[in-house]
């Protein structure tokens, strides 16, 4: 089933109602060049808004400016009492810490569902899923209590260290259903070998599941760089912001008086995720068609 | 003396039960212990981070509780407030409904829409699908609000645009009756992922099925309501479900464009925005975890309530 998503996402395109006629197809084409401009035109008018001049910002509709000045971005970098580099660094710490949290947790867990024989493996499996349904709502405040007295408000641990106990369950489906893929033969081979469950899980099924943990290593770091809700809750201390903490103090801070630099910043603060969307986008959209990811 | 032989034959008796029962531990850790060490990261997570929490906050929803002072129980009276004397939680019950019933269903319409003018050969689909997906990844940040609060401003980019036009419209995000509509059109923007999902779903349909309804001369939109549709139940169901169910758990774009007010006279304030202001500007923690519970019971009744009624419309072939 997945398998069949996942070649079919890939496959050339199907013409199921048909070919159409040359104007037919100019229509479509037509249409969607219209839907893709639509789309985009909010963004690049960002981007051009954020290389303006500061008193042409919301003079022109246009997406050229008239000439090219990258003051805003100086401006906004040293727009807060901090620097924008420290909350960069900050969201780049998480992100990553993160990113291997949940990839080697999930990995470790998914494995253990996928191939690993033990009492409860059936029962644990259903509860792992049924903590997907949960809002994290639920758990909000006694976790925030939780941490508030173990002293990690205003760290990043409380951000960071659910992610090595693989919190986002979600990954480990993703990986079960990748895990179960794999040819037991190979397994089969390495016990005869003399392998343990440890070599196997290292050697064998780390090394042939790439796809699987670069499309959660990718998808932990753009949600977790575009997350809010936890900063906002856990980092008070202007020193621990993450960029999305930033921008949203800089909001509230210049709401009128400085569009341009928090322009800049809000265009330089989607860079990485642009990053990724450009060169692994395969990557995402397999993910996407075949579980159904929320973005 | 008795007592020390006692021992001396327990020792003794040990020593001889000990491989016996040592073996049979060994057996058992070899038999599940891989699986378990495998699955500890996991286990420990989900007992302290979220069944021991969800029950904690269960029984915190029973009580008062500041962080400071010891939470203390006051029965359901939080409960019977929310229902019956929390003019916000109405508020927020109201815009939240409104939300979901408003961007889910122009969101997965736009999005079925576009994926099946896309299956149907057009060239260049992969760059279409790229652009039309790529807001959705952007657009859970701070900076897509801080674009949409520029863009929908009384002085913002729609508004200059809509002058161009002899248009004089308003300060969208400002006014009460139109501030919920900015959100729901940053939503449908974000029709990128459910539209992938259903070019993956119209890519599972047969093409001999249409080859046969066209032989028989069915048109079209016939093909389209007595094949595509139907066979597209599932996929339209699943991201039924989830889009709404994400709805219910927005909060970022509210909380940036109203500057986590949920104004204006609450026209933004999502159930989880208000969630948020009752545990962590008000420090009701008890409170809010009686809304929490409260969203769980929502979203828990809508899912049993989509699964009951699917069996009437949606349309499975194994």
């Amino acid at each position: 089933m997945t398998d069949a998503i996942m070649s079919s996402v890939t496959a050339p395109p199907s013409a199921p109602l048909g070919r159409r006629g040359p104007l037919g197809s100019i229509l479509v084409h037509a249409g969607l060049i219209a839907a893709s401009i639509a789309m985009l035109y909010p963004l690049l008018w960002m981007i051009s808004a954020s290389v303006r001049p500061e008193d042409e910002i919301f003079a022109s509709t246009s997406l050229w400016p008239s000439s090219i000045d990258f003051a805003s971005y100086l401006r906004g970098w040293f727009g807060l009492d901090i620097s924008f580099g420290r909350f960069f660094w900050n969201s780049l710490v998480v992100s990553v810490l993160t990113v291997i949290g949940n990839v080697v947790a999930c990995s470790l867990a998914a494995y253990a569902f996928a191939r690993l024989r033990f009492a409860g493996r059936n029962f644990w499996f259903a509860i792992m899923l049924g903590t997907l349904m949960i809002p994290y709502h639920v758990t909000l405040i006694p976790q925030y209590v939780l941490f508030l007295n173990l002293g990690w408000v205003n760290t990043f641990l409380p951000l960071v260290v659910p992610k090595f106990l693989a919190s986002d369950a979600f990954f480990i489906f993703l990986m079960v259903q990748f895990f179960r893929g794999i040819p037991r033969e190979l397994d089969e081979a390495a016990m005869m070998d003399g392998c343990g469950p440890w070599r196997i899980y290292w050697k064998i099924m780390l090394p042939l599941s790439l796809p699987v943990l670069a499309t959660a290593a990718i998808f932990s770091f753009i949600w977790t760089w575009d997350d809010f809700f936890g900063p906002l809750i856990y980092l008070n201390d202007m020193n621990t912001y993450t960029i999305q903490l930033g921008l949203r103090t800089f909001v509230d801070s210049s709401s009128t008086s400085d569009w341009g630099g928090l322009f800049a910043m809000s265009t330089l603060s989607l860079v990485p995720v642009f990053f990724f969307f450009l060169f692994f986008q395969r990557l995402l959209i397999e993910g996407i068609a075949t579980t159904g990811m929320k973005r | 003396m008795a007592a020390v032989q006692d021992s001396v034959v327990a020792i003794g008796g040990g020593a001889q039960a000990r491989p016996a029962a040592q073996g049979r531990w060994a057996s058992l850790w070899a038999k599940h212990g891989a699986g378990y060490m495998f699955l500890m990261p996991w286990l420990i997570g989900f007992f302290g981070l979220t069944l021991g929490p969800a029950v904690a906050s269960l029984y915190l929803s029973f009580t008062s509780f500041d962080l400071i002072r010891a939470p203390e129980w006051v029965g359901a009276a939080n409960y019977v407030r929310i229902a019956t004397a929390d003019p916000k939680f109405a508020a927020a019950m109201q815009v939240t409904f409104l939300y979901v019933v408003l961007s889910v269903p122009f969101k997965l319409t736009f999005a079925l829409l576009v994926a099946i003018l896309l299956d149907r050969g057009v060239r260049g689909l992969t760059v279409y699908r790229a652009i039309f997906y790529l807001p959705s990844l952007l657009g859970g940040s701070v900076a897509i609000a801080v674009l949409w609060r520029q863009l929908f401003a009384g002085d913002g980019l729609i508004n200059s645009l809509l002058a161009q036009l002899g248009i004089e419209g308003p300060s969208w995000i400002s006014h009460p009756n139109y501030s919920i509509w900015t959100l729901v059109v940053l939503s449908v923007w974000q029709f990128g992922s459910p539209m992938i999902i259903f070019l993956a779903g119209l890519r599972q349909i047969p093409t001999d099925m249409y080859e046969a309804a066209s032989l028989d001369g069915a048109s079209k939109f016939r093909q389209f309501y007595k094949i595509t549709l139907p066979l597209l139940t599932p996929v339209i169901f699943f991201n039924a479900v989830v889009q709404t169910i994400d709805a219910f758990k927005a909060f970022t774009p509210a909380f940036i464009i109203s500057g986590g007010t949920g104004g204006p006279i609450n026209s933004t304030l999502f159930y989880t925005l208000y969630l948020y202001q009752e545990a962590f500007g008000n420090f009701r923690m008890g409170y809010a975890s009686a809304l929490a519970w409260i969203l769980v019971l929502i979203i828990a009744l809508f899912t049993a309530f989509s699964f009951l009624t699917s069996r009437y419309w949606v349309h499975y072939d194994d």
